[in-house]
């Protein structure tokens, strides 16, 4: 009989939601009693909605896996579980309370790039060894020659999972056609800085040697002896979980000087990012790792031309990398049995916003939107319909429920006017105000435009100011106009890609939700109710018991009233923070 | 504690130690500035002086480059970081009121972002990539996740008495 093992998912999204209370709780159990049961961690198996997630393979081999693992919940677990072996089946993903969920969240999903996450403990490169881990590059050193790697790949048709999805394959061919006797670099991208995207960070905490073994071929294939991973320094555990990966592959000779007996030679670096969001950019991002301030330049010359310390440099996204190992062992014909014709492979997404069901899911491409946010995510979270989804972050756009039949795939998403981008998607109900959603991702590209390019710097601005403008009621109808005219300016004058599709969120809510750009501005009403100096709050004294709820939460003391009795709001001291509507629990507190 | 900006000159040694260890190549900048700032919690401007003193990196790079990246204070900072996240999804889930409640209970006021006894620094950041647990915060490197107003203000009495009884 083996030894009963219990797993703790503990990446960013599961320590959020009390993963380390439910390891402590464990841990704590352990010491007291004298079960010979082990304790480890994995990394996210992507359902963040069910975090902390903690799996439990009994004496007998059996695997179970539980959700909503809190530090009370772990304790019951090691009990009737890990002690008396009798799984608590109502916890289960497989036979409890959330059981139907989790089959249809997981069901539909094609793992390639997710194949360890939650399955092995990031921090053991055994576990990962013992999934076909490094063999992928032991058969590309030893039996291929670099030029057939790159017809693998491009015949796998893998493009950037990045953004703009160009093929990899030919951009691989692009550096090794430099002569072979020139540094060449590879570069991970790792600076997600997409709000609403977290892919990477799933992967890079779930399974960091997968993400390595793909930039090692990449190496081998390009005739490079130097990588890079650029990784933001807002993920720590990442980056802490990459650095011990690293000494771990070092010491098993994986990366190194004449590896697998070759004659190829490889070496990783960490560069961590310092808060840029243009270091996305890959000139810009080559600048941060030269020292200096994040701008990107005029391409061509392209990187893989002439990239990092001016030598050709290969920069390709963590998802992008951790498909190759897969494709080499695999195969190229394995890996076009999935998605479409022009689109192959899967897709990450990362699920958050007004879902249902959040987390990192791995379609094909070619899924429909519809697939991915109502049939994976369970549509909203309250149960209000969901009326669009935002998607590929700042650079992206909002897609409205009526066009859920859109599907993933570069050329079909860029058609509604957003793009698939890095893969976040932020879905949102009725309560988000779309006019809000222009405005924030304005406030974020004109904080985060380098300055380099004069309509980027100053239009974004006169943006912002003008969309701020609309969300205080005091806009004008012209402004839409004006705000296209300005839109179009910035897209069409900006080097690089942040200001090329930075106003990509304005024109697709201009496009698909005029009429919250109309009712704010003639109406000086914000349907959503989330415009703040478009609201007033007020209570109905019908249903109101004069509890007191309100008064107590208000924090401009703007609610008077005696006790039992109506209260009433002092529109003059409200601030419209809705501390009020949130712990009344009469429906007593009125928005318009 | 005491007021950071007010102790005297700072200790030099660290740049030293940080040039050991990255060399002084100009592509050393972003990780020697980094690693200062984990030691001296800010970058002291005598010390990014040191540094275009012993370093290849020019003055305009140094300063430059300090003043580029989020990641970079020249300000000393209260012994706590508390990141509101204002990312897509946590704005959508609430992340203006997360924030108010956070200046509430910590009685930042005006915008300040640092509590008069140099206890907290508040600061806003894009995105902690926890979408899924919209919203979140993080109070140095510990993700609090799906927050609400109580749960924001339970945790702030929870760290004050933790910090009353040290």
């Amino acid at each position: 009989m083996t030894r009963t093992q219990i797993v703790v998912g503990m990446a960013s999204c599961g320590l959020a939601a009390g993963a380390q209370e439910a390891y402590d709780t464990f841990e704590e159990k352990l010491s007291e009693t004298d079960t010979d049961a082990q304790l480890g961690l994995s990394g996210c198996i992507g359902a963040c909605f069910l975090e902390p997630v903690v799996k439990v393979v009994g004496r007998d081999g059996k695997e179970w896996t539980y959700g909503e693992v809190t530090a009370k919940r772990a304790a019951e677990i090691f009990e009737q579980h890990v002690v008396g072996g009798e799984p608590v089946l109502e916890w289960t993903f497989e036979q409890g309370e959330h059981a139907e969920e989790v089959e249809t969240f997981m069901g539909r999903q094609v793992r390639i790039v997710m194949r360890n996450c939650g399955e092995i403990n990031p921090e053991i490169i055994d576990e990962y060894l013992a999934r076909d881990g490094y063999k992928a590059i032991e058969k590309a050193v030893t039996a291929m020659m670099p030029d057939d790697v790159i017809d693998e790949i491009s015949e796998s048709g893998l493009r950037g999972r990045g953004g703009a999805g160009f093929p990899t394959g030919r951009k691989w061919k692009f550096a090794s056609d430099a002569p072979g006797d020139i540094e060449k670099y590879i570069i991970c991208n790792a600076d997600e800085g997409d709000p609403g995207a977290f892919m990477n960070r799933t992967v890079l905490e779930s399974d960091p040697h997968s993400m390595l073994e793909g930039m090692m071929i990449a190496g081998y294939a390009i005739g490079s002896a130097q990588g890079y991973i650029y990784c933001r320094a807002e993920y720590p555990l990442a980056i802490h979980r990459l650095e011990i990966a690293l000494a771990q592959a070092r010491e098993h000779g994986f990366l190194g000087d004449n590896l697998f007996g070759s004659d190829f030679s490889f070496n990783i670096e960490i560069r961590q990012g310092a808060g840029a969001f243009v270091c996305g950019e890959e000139t810009a991002l080559i600048a941060s790792i030269e020292g200096r301030r994040g701008m990107p330049r005029l391409r061509p010359p392209y990187p893989a031309v002439s990239g990092l310390f001016g030598k050709p440099t290969i920069i390709n996204n963590v998802n992008t990398l951790t498909n190759i190992a897969w494709i080499i062992l695999n195969g190229a014909e394995e890996f076009t049995k999935y998605g479409t014709e022009t689109c192959t492979g899967t897709k990450v997404f990362s699920l958050a916003g007004k879902i249902a069901r959040g987390g990192s899911v791995e379609v094909p491409m070619g899924t429909t939107l519809d697939e991915i946010i109502h049939d994976i995510g369970g549509g909203s979270y309250s149960g209000e319909p969901v009326k669009a989804v935002q998607l590929g972050g700042p650079s992206g756009g909002c897609v409205p429920v009526s066009m859920f039949d859109t599907t993933v795939d570069y050329e079909e998403l860029a058609k509604t006017g957003a793009i698939v981008g890095s893969g976040g998607m932020v879905i949102m109900d009725e309560d988000t105000c779309m006019v809000d959603i222009a405005r924030f991702f304005l406030d974020f590209v004109q904080d985060e435009s380098c300055g380099k390019c004069t309509y980027c710097r100053v239009g974004t601005r006169r943006m912002l100011e003008i969309l701020t403008r609309i969300c205080s009621g005091e806009g004008e109808m012209r402004d839409m106009d004006t705000l296209e005219e300005l839109a179009s300016k910035v897209k069409n004058t900006s080097l690089c890609a942040l200001g090329g599709t930075a106003p990509n969120p304005v024109l697709t809510t201009l496009r698909y939700f005029r009429d919250e750009y109309v009712t704010h501005v003639r109406d000086h009403k914000c349907p959503a109710r989330v415009c703040k100096p478009l609201l007033t709050y007020s209570i109905l004294s019908d249903p109101c018991t004069g509890c007191g709820a309100c008064k107590r939460a208000c924090p401009s003391d703007a609610i008077t009233g005696e006790k039992k009795q109506p209260h009433e709001i002092d529109p003059d001291l409200c601030i419209r923070c809705g501390a009020c509507y949130d712990v009344c629990s009469f429906d007593a507190v009125h928005v318009e | 504690m005491s007021d950071p900006a007010v102790t005297d000159s700072v200790d030099l040694s660290v740049v030293d130690e940080m040039i050991e260890q990255y060399g002084t190549d100009t592509s050393a900048a972003i990780p020697i500035l980094l690693g200062l700032q984990e030691r001296y919690r800010y970058l002291p401007i005598d010390a990014l002086r040191y540094v275009t003193e012993k370093t290849e990196a020019t003055p305009d790079q140094v300063y430059g480059v300090a003043t580029f990246y989020g990641q970079f204070r020249l300000e000393p900072v209260g012994e706590h970081i508390v990141r509101v996240c204002h990312g897509t999804a946590c704005h959508v889930r609430g992340a203006v009121s997360i924030d108010q409640v956070v200046c509430d209970s910590l009685g930042l006021t005006d915008g300040a972002d640092t509590t008069e006894d140099y206890n907290y620094t508040l600061e806003k950041v894009a995105c902690l990539g926890c979408c899924s647990l919209s919203p979140v915060m993080m109070i140095d490197n510990q993700v609090y996740g799906s927050l609400t107003r109580k749960k924001v203000q339970r945790i702030f009495k929870k760290l004050g008495r933790e910090e009353a009884r040290k």
